[in-house]
């Protein structure tokens, strides 16, 4: 919505604020905002492929010498 | 081809050029056309090259011609797999990443100084890693799994490659921010652009766990760090090599639907499920990279099937709902041109002699039926076991990777070069023909290599009769048939992907150009209009798709049940 606000007061000032009062659905302000996606894009797969995966073979014992 | 200065309302955006093209209606920045001209010459020339060496790796595995010896085989395989899979692929998603964000948004490109480095970068880098293997001293495969060890410059160009592709990435980013700052798109951004932006994001994944595996092993080869483990480095290794293949499917769904889009004025049934397809795919498709682990000791079985089952379906479901939504939105629009008879009368009136239309129709049906179902068969724990390292594997990907990207981005070349080249295609009955003999020489790859690994035979194996060996083994006499077959078929497949790199080469060279004239006589993208627009058909009377669908579901379930009917005769229960 930052971004939005931003681009509102310059462009058009007088259409912006009737605008601003209705929040877009959930899903579309998460789609609309490519950072977010990113965020979630990369962070899902660290999670829960990386450092899951790297967790469970740090724990695999070592073998005795 | 008139140039305008357009009276830029932010600071350097005022000496930015710009055209109108005749063809699209596309408001085109002279900066990224250039950018995205040559990386799709580049894409091509590598294309070219490693096509050839793929036809080499098939007749060396026809055992009757055998034709490479031992060392060469190998060195030649890392060639194939790095020259198509990363150079020829990537060169030409960089074009793509371009081309749906500063083109389909009407906006400049950031920083294209900043983008020429990126290409000088990847360009170095592939040159630098290609060197390295044709040495002969890094035939490592493009897995270079530890503890085999290439030579250094094998792994500074694989980095300085993807170092270019993450800037690419930045690139794509920042040309978002400046199309909504400048107002070029009111709302939502296409759904060409948000693909774009999909695969972006998945590549930024892919190229991190990149860096985090690739400087540790090049480190390695240096002698600074003293061992990998190589179950780590698999681990993350496939945290790039799988999310780039996810990359190139989220990138040929894109070209799909601008197929679709350009040709037939297609939407996309409904926007917002598409988009949450698109959605599915940022979530979930990367964690699929856990079926390259599936038989590894170590790692528990909580893990692999969250990653690979629960997981992976929710994107399968995402590549569904597009597959659906492709083949969907094309018969809602030539319902709405005018061909309803029947149930298949958009289907039969369908442009088939059209290569960008054949193309996309090819890889769609190829890439579900062959690539997407073999994959979800790899993808199941119980049933990978079948064919785990077997030619089963290379058959998979050669149907998605090959039947399904290639073909896809050979297919959109055809609309590309007008556009940006502003050139005629030349030799129409040639690029008429390609797709179709392409289709079929890559099915045949994809088939008999598949085939050949349901009888066992393993991937990556110069010898299969096992000639010297101390212990021998004897494969079923079909095996060898397979592989016969296949490299029949690698040879039809040779000859279409050659059509296809003579057509694009004599076209920018000799192709007549186009004029504003050609433009209306002659369209290439009729449809183009909606490409560069929010929203969707929003039907769904469409009986000739549900059809398509219905048989698809079928052919899955039945082969799906096949594979557990064969697991259980290798491990009888009762
Ligand atoms: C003329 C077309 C092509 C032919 C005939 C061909 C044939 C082959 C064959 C026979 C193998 C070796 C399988 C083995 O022994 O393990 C192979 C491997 C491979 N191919 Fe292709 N291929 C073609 C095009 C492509 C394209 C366009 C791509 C990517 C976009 C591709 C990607 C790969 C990869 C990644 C490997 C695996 C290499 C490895 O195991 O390290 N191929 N190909
Ligand atoms: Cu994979």
């Amino acid at each position: 919505m930052v971004e939005r606000i931003g681009a509102v007061s310059q462009d058009e000032p007088a259409a912006g604020a009737a605008e601003r009062d209705e929040r877009p659905p959930f899903m579309q302000r998460l789609l609309d905002n490519p950072f977010l996606l990113l965020f979630i894009g990369v962070t899902v797969p660290t999670v829960l492929y990386l450092i899951w995966g790297i967790l469970e073979i740090a724990q695999i014992p070592l073998s005795p010498s | 081809m008139a140039t305008i200065a357009i009276p830029g309302q932010i600071g350097e955006a005022a000496e930015e050029r710009f055209r109108t093209c005749p063809d699209t209606g596309l408001h085109v920045h002279a900066k990224a056309e250039t950018l995205i001209r040559v990386n799709l010459i580049t894409a091509v020339t590598f294309l070219g090259i490693g096509g050839l060496l793929g036809l080499l790796v098939a007749l060396t595995r026809w055992q009757a011609v055998h034709l490479l010896p031992a060392e060469m085989f190998y060195m030649v395989l890392t060639a194939h797999g790095a020259a198509v899979l990363l150079f020829w692929i990537m060169f030409f998603e960089v074009a793509l990443f371009y081309f749906t964000s500063a083109v389909v948004l009407r906006s400049r490109l950031a920083t294209p100084n900043i983008a020429w480095l990126a290409y000088a970068l990847m360009l170095i880098g592939a040159l630098t890693a290609t060197v390295a293997v044709l040495q002969g001293r890094s035939s490592v495969m493009f897995t270079s799994y530890v503890p085999l060890q290439a030579e250094p410059h094998f792994y500074i160009g694989l980095i300085l490659f993807a170092v270019g592709m993450l800037i690419t990435c930045f690139i794509f980013l920042g040309t978002l921010v400046i199309a909504k700052d400048e107002g070029t798109y009111e709302g939502s951004v296409p759904l060409a652009t948000f693909g774009g932006l999909t695969g972006v994001i998945i590549m930024i994944f892919t190229l991190a766990s990149g860096a985090i595996i690739l400087i540790p092993t090049l480190l390695w080869s240096v002698g600074i760090i003293g061992h990998i483990d190589p179950l780590t480095y698999k681990l993350v290794w496939w945290g790039m090599g799988h999310s780039s293949q996810q990359v190139n499917v989220t990138m040929h769904v894109v070209v799909w639907y601008t197929i679709a889009a350009l040709l037939l004025g297609a939407r996309p049934l409904s926007e917002k499920v598409s988009r949450s397809a698109f959605l599915l795919y940022i979530l979930f498709l990367q964690l699929a990279s856990a079926h390259h682990l599936l038989v590894e000791p170590g790692i528990s079985s909580t893990w692999k099937i969250f990653n690979t089952s629960y997981a992976m379906y929710l994107a399968v479901l995402g590549s569904m709902i597009h597959g659906m939504s492709v083949p969907g939105a094309i018969e809602a629009a030539q319902r709405r041109l005018g061909h309803t008879k029947g149930i298949f009368g958009w289907l039969r009136e369908a442009p088939w002699g059209n290569p960008a239309f054949a193309a996309l129709m090819l890889s769609l049906v190829m890439f579900g039926f062959l690539g997407g179902i073999s994959g979800v068969i790899l993808g199941t724990e119980q049933i990978n076991i079948l064919m785990h390292n077997t030619l089963y594997v290379p058959g998979h990907f050669h149907a998605t990777v090959v039947s399904g990207t290639t073909l896809a981005f050979m297919g959109v070349t055809y609309l590309l070069i007008p556009i940006f080249f502003r050139r005629d295609i030349v030799f129409p009955k040639i690029a008429q023909w390609q797709p179709y003999v392409f289709a079929i020489g890559t099915a045949g790859i994809a088939l008999f290599m598949m085939g050949a690994g349901t009888l066992g035979v393993s991937r990556r194996h110069w010898d299969i009769t096992f000639t010297d060996a101390l212990i021998t083994f004897d494969y079923p006499a079909t095996a060898f048939f397979m592989l016969g077959l296949n490299g029949l078929s690698a040879i039809i497949a040779t000859v279409g992907g050659a059509m296809y790199v003579i057509v694009v080469v004599a076209s920018i060279v000799w192709g007549k150009r186009r004029t504003e004239e050609d433009a209306k006589t002659n369209p290439i993208a009729p449809g183009a209009a909606v490409l560069a627009q929010y929203g969707g058909e929003d039907t769904f009377k469409l009986p000739g798709t549900i059809v398509l669908v219905s048989v698809f579901f079928i052919a899955f379930a039945l082969y799906y049940f096949i594979n557990w009917r064969f697991l259980a005769g290798i491990w009888p229960m009762s």
